[in-house]
């Protein structure tokens, strides 16, 4: 077998247990690609070794006939994970040479799992960020280019590292977070497939913590199949998150029947914004055509309150990351400045602070203090969270009128150039998650897939997004939407 | 609501980052560019609506009030920038 790193989950599980390739083979043609994919900045720190070991350990389970289903499967962690013993920076320099004394539930479940660990991947620093750019690692860049043209493009954030891996074949699938889009929008930059379940549903207990009422853990990966193994994998209750919740995990792959007879999808009269792309129009248009082709009834609905969750977003995550990252203060771990004689303990905080964090993180947890402090604390943080409750309301009001899952488009373009939005103000990256951050502060489960491709060649995703706890659902509505759009273009060579 | 270098220089003394006076006039126009699209929850009628707190309903679970973990001084000491005699070290606090 060739290219065996171009697999997907389901197909190199299957070729493992029908003994047509090991975990070994597997591993290291991996470890080659990312060898050989340098420009694309995804992986960040590598664990050949590990790997390798762990690869031999599930030759081993998978010849005894104990192969659970993530068994020699080699992925990537994005690096917000505590990964035992190896770097886990979430893309800062404040987590300089730390290196964990635990490992995060996700990543031990699929370890437990028998998924096998290439390293870790870029992301924009905790997880703040649309485009990769504010890493401490330097840009991940999106294996993809527009047709005819060698700028460098990104592949969305933050789990860009994750996505531009995933689209290059350096690994069979990775792990991202999702706290207003950073698993679905880097998915559809890179036609990729990302899933971010309900709230609760993975454990966020060792995962660098961002926006802790927000931040979800899933699955990046080549297919929707792949979505479902890897996510079945990767959830279930743990006693160590106090919001994970105590609920059995559905059989995902089983339930991916594609069948969607009858099903009612709706679309939101309010995701049509003014200046939105034709293209991304079109997308959308024939991806309605495709659900109502395969049988669902397609439904107009309202979702009165959409215009206002980014607003209320950049109140909530900034506030919760602002009471998160307080605890870097040189002290217990990370980065420490080097101070002045007649330094104190705050100048040492102040110091160590303005050094470790990068702009767009200091911006974030200023903001986030500001709408904290005394007498903004109502006019700002506790509005947003009263307008979060409507957003929410939005959608169980659809639910209740019998809709079973939203189709949306993923992003409002294509993936951009890296460095194109540097002179914009903050405010208009922000709005590559216009789309996707409803579901965050609904607590949903969301995913995007490739349905098509950009005037220029480039991958464009649709989002579905589904009832809480319906994951199972969701994942085989947009499996009947995979199979209707049939995406295969694969970015071609360059790195 | 519009904020001045010296609301910047509060707010970067809160959130304990120090910020270069040069960079404050900056730093001020970011946060106003922000807050004016944080505005926008204003038009809202909030009216009656209670402040979500927690995304799914639930009651948090309970425990019994034991020692569940411990006796790890090493692996909590073994990232500290500056750990001596079984403590983490910091620049004098109290004169």
């Amino acid at each position: 077998m060739t290219d065996l790193n171009k697999l997907g989950l389901a197909d190199a599980r299957d070729a493992l247990r029908k003994g047509e390739t090991t975990s070994k083979d597997l591993t290291e043609a991996c470890l080659k690609a990312i060898d050989g994919a340098g420009a694309l900045n995804a992986f960040v720190h590598r664990t050949p070794e590990i790997a390798m070991e762990q690869a031999a350990a599930a030759d081993a389970r998978i010849k005894q006939g104990d192969a659970p289903a993530m068994c020699g499967l080699p992925i990537g962690i994005k690096d917000l994970f505590c990964t035992k013993g190896v770097p886990s920076q979430a893309g800062s320099r404040i987590l300089e040479g730390f290196l964990p004394e635990y490992e995060s539930t996700v990543s031990q479940k699929l370890k437990d799992s028998g998924a096998i660990m290439l390293g870790k991947l870029n992301m924009d620093e905790f997880a703040m960020g649309s485009s990769n750019e504010t890493s401490v690692y330097g840009n991940a860049v999106n294996p993809w280019r527009r047709a005819g043209d060698t700028a460098e493009l990104t592949p969305g954030g933050s789990s860009g590292g994750s996505a531009a891996a995933v689209a290059a074949d350096l690994c069979l699938a990775a792990t991202g977070t999702d706290t207003g889009g950073s698993i679905r929008q880097p998915a559809a930059f890179t036609g990729t497939v990302g899933i971010k379940p309900t709230y609760g549903r993975c454990s966020r207990w060792g995962i660098v913590a961002f926006a802790s009422s927000l931040d979800q853990a899933g699955p990046m990966t080549k297919t929707v199949r792949d979505a479902a193994i890897m996510l079945e994998a990767m959830c279930g209750h743990d006693a160590k998150d106090s919001t994970s919740a105590d609920l059995a995990v559905p059989d995902f792959e089983a339930a991916l029947t594609g069948d969607i007879r009858g099903k009612k999808i709706g679309i939101p009269r309010e995701y049509r914004m003014d200046g939105m792309p034709e293209e991304i129009e079109k997308l959308w248009q024939d991806g309605i055509a495709m659900m109502k082709d395969a049988g669902a009834e397609i439904v107009d609905i309202s979702l009165p309150h959409t215009k206002y969750a980014l607003p209320a977003y950049y109140v909530i995550a900034p506030a919760e990351a602002s009471s998160n990252l307080a605890r870097y203060d040189g002290v217990r771990f990370g980065h420490r400045a080097k101070l002045d004689h007649g330094d104190g303990i705050t100048e040492m905080y102040e110091k160590t602070r303005a050094e470790g964090f990068g702009h767009e993180v200091q911006r974030r947890v200023m903001v986030g203090t500001y709408v904290l402090s005394a007498g903004f604390y109502d006019a700002y943080y506790n509005r947003a969270r009263k307008v979060r409750t409507l957003i929410k309301k939005d959608f169980e009001d659809v639910f209740a009128q019998g809709i079973d899952s939203i189709l949306t488009p993923a992003t409002p373009s294509a993936a951009f150039g890296l460095g194109e939005m540097k002179d914009a103000d903050p405010v208009a990256m922000y709005l590559n998650d216009v789309f996707t951050v409803t579901v965050n502060l609904a607590g949903l489960p969301g995913v995007a897939l490739p349905t098509g491709q950009s005037a220029t060649g480039l991958p464009l995703g649709l989002q579905l997004i589904g009832r809480p706890w319906e994951e199972a659902e969701l994942l085989s509505s947009a499996y009947a939407l995979e199979r209707a759009a049939g995406f295969v273009a694969k970015p071609e060579k360059w790195w | 609501m519009s904020i001045d270098e010296n609301t910047a220089a509060r707010v970067a003394k809160l959130a304990r980052i120090k910020v270069e006076p040069d960079a404050l006039p900056a730093l001020a126009e970011e946060f106003n560019t922000i807050l004016g699209f944080i505005e926008q929850l204003g038009e809202v009628d909030v009216e009656g609506v209670e402040p979500m707190t927690s995304v799914t309903p639930q009651r948090l679970k309970r425990r019994e009030d034991v020692v569940t973990d411990g006796d790890q001084q090493a692996a909590v000491l073994a990232n500290a920038p500056d750990a001596r005699e079984g403590f983490f070290a910091v620049p004098k606090v109290v004169e």
